[in-house]
């Protein structure tokens, strides 16, 4: 079992589809769980129908939702790093790479999940991925926590290979679809589609939010 | 779960009260928010197709003299000293709680498509 567990993702959300079941079962478990949040995805399109935000609203609601999603999953240390979204790639490497250091020697976290620089697909996930593999490299090997990484590009199994790391997280089911409502500006439209799916048992979309998959960090791959 | 709202006084353009404003603004020094995108997720849905969108916030901008034309969705069309700024498919408005002038296109879905905003202050 986990010490304790550090996510790092750019956007409120990111976390919800992916990550949110394995979250559940740590916490449950009484394994702590820090999420470093980079930006508040103060550019989502989404404004609703009828609308619920203006472009300026939108950041406040949105951290309004993550820190409901973080009741839901058990989290109770949530760190937003005040970075702008779709910007991550633009910053100083360094200094995105410096302020997660800063919570990873805070924490030190026993196991790290991000995203995979490169299969990421978001600008924003592979920059934030990419600092927080540049943080964690700077700790001596037998001092460095495990790092999985989230992957989703079209090329990412031909690279990488399979996930090595499958979890079942049917058992959180609902509470992790309870994370994803949360994040109500983002998600209110999918699982506006998914409902009477889920409803019907729908084997392809139970098996998308019941299995996590994750790829130990290995080191850059050359695409 | 609770139901977070911001969107204010959003609505429909009502064109004459949004061309009201724009002269207000005339000659001041302002900053300017401007966005478009078509989503970050276009070119990863349908190759065929390309991810685009810009922003500014923050630009610092005068002009002489703002319009609003067409007949929904509209356009407006800001002169500057030496040069304009343009926005296209703009369908909502609102001005809101610190007098800032926010328009944005929306497709139906309630998806942002475009944003011009104007304020005194920084954003």
């Amino acid at each position: 079992m986990e010490r304790h567990v550090l996510i790092t993702f750019p956007h409120p959300d990111d976390e919800a589809f992916g990550v949110a079941g394995t979250v559940i079962q740590y916490t449950r478990a009484g394994v702590p769980v820090t999420y470093a949040c980079g930006t508040l995805g103060e550019m989502g399109r989404n404004m609703g129908n009828p609308f619920f935000a203006t472009r300026e609203t939108l950041p406040e609601i949105r951290k309004k939702e993550l820190q409901e999603a973080c009741r839901v999953m058990g989290i109770k240390d949530l760190r937003l790093l005040g970075l702008h979204d779709k910007t991550i790639e633009f910053e100083d490497e360094d200094e995105v790479a410096d302020k997660i250091y800063r919570i990873i020697e805070d924490v030190r976290p026993s196991l790290i999940i991000t995203f995979y620089p490169g299969f990421a697909v978001h600008p924003d996930h592979d920059a934030y991925g990419a600092a927080v593999i540049r943080a964690a490299m700077r700790l001596p090997e037998d001092q460095r926590p495990k790092i999985y990484c989230k992957a989703f590009s079209q090329n990412c199994e031909a690279y990488l290979g399979s996930p090595d790391i499958v979890n079942d997280v049917s058992d959180v089911f609902d509470q992790k679809l309870e994370a994803i409502k949360a994040h109500r500006s983002q998600t209110e439209g999918s699982l506006k589609e998914w409902i009477p799916k889920l409803t019907n048992n729908d084997p392809d979309l139970v098996e998308w939010i019941g299995k996590e998959t994750f790829w130990i960090y290995k080191g850059p791959v050359a695409v | 779960m609770n139901i977070v709202t911001g969107c204010g006084n959003l609505e429909a353009i009502r064109k004459e009260d949004v061309q009201k404003v724009l002269d207000d603004f005339a000659g001041q020094e302002l900053y300017i928010h401007l966005e478009t995108t078509n989503g970050v997720y276009t070119g990863f849905r349908r190759p065929d197709q390309l991810s685009v969108g810009a922003f500014i916030r923050n630009g610092k901008i005068r002009y002489s003299r703002g319009k609003i034309t067409g007949n929904g969705p509209y356009r407006v069309g800001l002169k500057m000293e030496s040069g304009w700024v343009y926005a296209e498919g703009l369908t909502d408005w609102e001005v809101d709680d610190k007098g800032r002038l926010l328009l944005a296109g929306h497709h139906k879905d309630g998806k942002l498509a475009i944003a011009l905003e104007l304020s005194k202050e920084p954003f």
